[in-house]
């Protein structure tokens, strides 16, 4: 792979010796006709090629007469060809056929300024499409209640399986441990001020008022929310929701809403096994570990525990049940055109679902201390 | 049925844009009841974007669109949804609905929009399959089946409510030639015997010459409509070089 070049009457003659192959180092554009002020500063107007002791050539030779031939045209010069073997000077005009397309944006770097005003008006589309979307749900819901729409029972009887009985083995095994871990927090720090007594306390307000309504929730929006998406992701791709509505069916009717009540079905009884659940890890912890007997915890238990705590907490979950619901089905339906599209929409589902979850908690919390309940 | 002297579709002056990025602008035809009429235009020219005007899921940036001469958006929603309930589509790749047997695909547009019993849908399922030649294929899925068989079903499931105004998009993309003319041989039988009106969104030349009575050549260059007349009179007096180009499937005019 080696390159000489001379010049004769005004034309750079480009000598191509030897074997290119793919492997060894490509001699670049430079190392034939120096920089570019030497250039300019010989008269040339033409580049013509010697191939006489040339050898075998691949790609990396067409890539070496490539990036002559836009040199060549840069600087007006008339790139002869025709002393190239047939199939060189085929390739390389295959090459310049069409010429460089722009297709550079009209801003290419927008100052920091108009990417905050961009990214602020993003967030505002984002919270109109959120409003939208649960006003069409809610439409669609009294609806329902009012007889205008039917319901469909099996989109709502499978949505309910997937999100009940098929949820509960990891709901078992996630409120047992939390219930395990509350406890054990519990007991590090009540024992130092001898209050082991009171652990019974602390794990079933945890588990009845915050933890087993937020906890199930997560899960479930990993779970079913991701799996709303999927499911109305891939049913975009394919034309699927185009087809309901060129044949006058609601897509919200028929996809949206029987998911939506299922969740929000489910999620109430989840969360009251969570918390039974939670509450028997608790126990197996204050019972092994802090010598305490099963009537003293259910006794610490029942004392301070009210129904309303256990209340609230049912009513986080229907709450969060209709952000699952909402969140998975709406990313679900904005889902673009390609299959990349729907792990996106699953992924985004799932941030939003446990973004407003936490805030929905947050601010059901603060109602909760204001009204003193 | 409406009045025949209507067009079934009325264009006018409609422009095909995204945001304030234009696709086609111009627009203006209309197709006659009974005729079978044909979009073409090369990769990327905005066939399918029109045909997703027509069928009322963009709504146009500018201009207006007539149904049996009624304007599609200056109805209200139900309104809008029970006219284009005369109308039927079968998408490029089918779009059956996954989770359903074929029968229960062809079922559903009439459980939601009549009053019929359960024993009178299956026969008309039966009916509207059989048409398709899908007989005997009622409990199968779609994934079951092979890709032509999936269009014909949707075709099934297009029909289902006997529309006015049938519209293909693509209809023999990723069909062998084989299954390519049998399926434009049962376009043209549906469009004798039932007297729908068609629209084809196609690149398929032998499709297009088969079938339609006239065609509609989108010009990417020029982003407007270059062309309409019956597809042999255009490729025998082309008005254009580039309508040549695409009709003669050469590169350059002869």
């Amino acid at each position: 792979m080696q390159v000489d070049a001379h010049y004769t009457d005004e034309t750079l003659v480009v000598q191509l010796v030897g074997d290119w192959t793919i492997g060894g180092s490509l001699p670049s554009i430079q190392d034939v006709v120096g920089d570019a002020e030497r250039v300019d500063s010989v008269s040339m107007t033409a580049v013509a090629f010697e191939t006489d002791r040339l050898g075998t050539w691949d790609s990396s030779l067409v890539t070496f007469l490539f990036e002559v031939a836009e040199f060549g045209r840069e600087h007006g010069l008339d790139v002869q060809t025709d002393t190239l073997p047939t199939a060189l000077a085929r390739l390389l005009a295959l090459s310049q056929a069409v010429p460089e397309q722009d297709t550079a944006d009209e801003e290419a770097s927008p100052s920091l300024l108009a990417r905050l005003g961009r990214w602020a008006l993003t967030v505002y589309d984002e919270i109109l499409d959120i409003l939208a979307f649960t006003g069409r749900a809610t439409k669609s819901l009294v609806g329902l209640l009012t007889f205008q729409v039917r319901m469909r029972w099996r989109t709502f009887g499978l949505a309910l399986q997937s999100s009940t009985s098929s949820a509960l083995p990891i709901v078992t095994v996630i409120s047992l441990l939390v219930g395990l871990i509350i406890a054990f927090l519990g007991a590090v720090v009540l024992r130092r001020f001898g209050a082991d007594y009171y652990v019974s306390y602390l794990v079933s307000y945890g588990m009845l008022r915050e933890l087993g309504a937020l906890m199930t929730a997560i899960i479930m929006t990993g779970r079913t929310g991701a799996a709303f998406a999927a499911e109305l992701g891939s049913m975009k791709i394919a034309e699927e929701i185009d087809a309901l509505k060129t044949l006058g069916i609601s897509p919200i009717d028929f996809l949206v809403t029987p998911r939506l009540v299922a969740i929000v079905c489910a999620m109430p009884l989840l969360t009251v096994y969570a918390d039974v659940l939670g509450i028997l890890g608790g126990m197996s912890v204050a019972t092994t570990m802090l010598d305490l007997t099963y009537t003293q915890f259910l006794t610490g238990l029942l004392e301070p525990v009210v129904l309303t705590d256990a209340v609230i907490g049912i009513f986080k979950a229907v709450v969060y049940g209709a952000i699952i619901g909402l969140s998975g089905c709406m990313r679900g339906m904005q889902t673009g055109g390609d299959a990349s599209a729907v792990g996106t929409a699953t992924t985004s589902a799932v941030v939003t679902g446990i973004l407003l979850i936490v805030f929905a908690n947050a601010v059901i919390d603060w109602g909760a201390a204001v009204l003193q309940v | 049925m409406s009045p025949s002297d209507v067009p079934a579709i009325s264009v006018e002056d409609l422009t095909l844009a995204f945001g304030s990025f234009v696709v086609m602008r111009d627009l203006t035809f209309d197709v006659e009841q009974g005729e079978i009429f044909a979009i073409m235009g090369g990769s990327g020219s905005g066939k399918s974007t029109l045909l997703k005007h027509l069928i009322g899921l963009l709504r146009p940036s500018q201009g207006t669109i007539r149904i049996e001469g009624r304007a599609l958006w200056d109805m209200d929603e139900a309104e809008r949804s029970a006219m284009l309930r005369h109308t039927g589509v079968l998408y490029q790749k089918g779009a059956l609905w996954s989770s359903m047997t074929l029968a229960e695909n062809v079922a559903l547009p009439l459980q939601e929009h009549t009053d019929l019993p359960p024993s009178d849908i299956d026969r008309l399922v039966s009916l509207k399959l059989a048409l398709v030649g899908l007989r005997g294929f009622e409990s199968f899925r779609p994934h079951e089946i092979s890709g032509g068989m999936q269009k014909r079903a949707a075709l099934a499931r297009a029909i289902a409510l006997d529309p006015n105004i049938l519209f293909f998009d693509e209809p023999t993309s990723g069909l062998d030639p084989v299954s390519a003319r049998r399926l434009d041989d049962l376009i043209l039988q549906l469009r004798d015997s039932l007297d729908t009106t068609i629209v084809v969104v196609s690149h398929d030349l032998e499709s297009i010459f088969t079938i339609a009575d006239r065609a509609l050549y989108l010009d990417i260059e020029t982003k407007t409509m270059t062309a309409l007349g019956p597809p042999a009179a255009l490729r025998d007096d082309p008005p254009n070089p580039r309508v040549q180009q695409f009709l003669t499937r050469s590169l350059e005019p002869a």
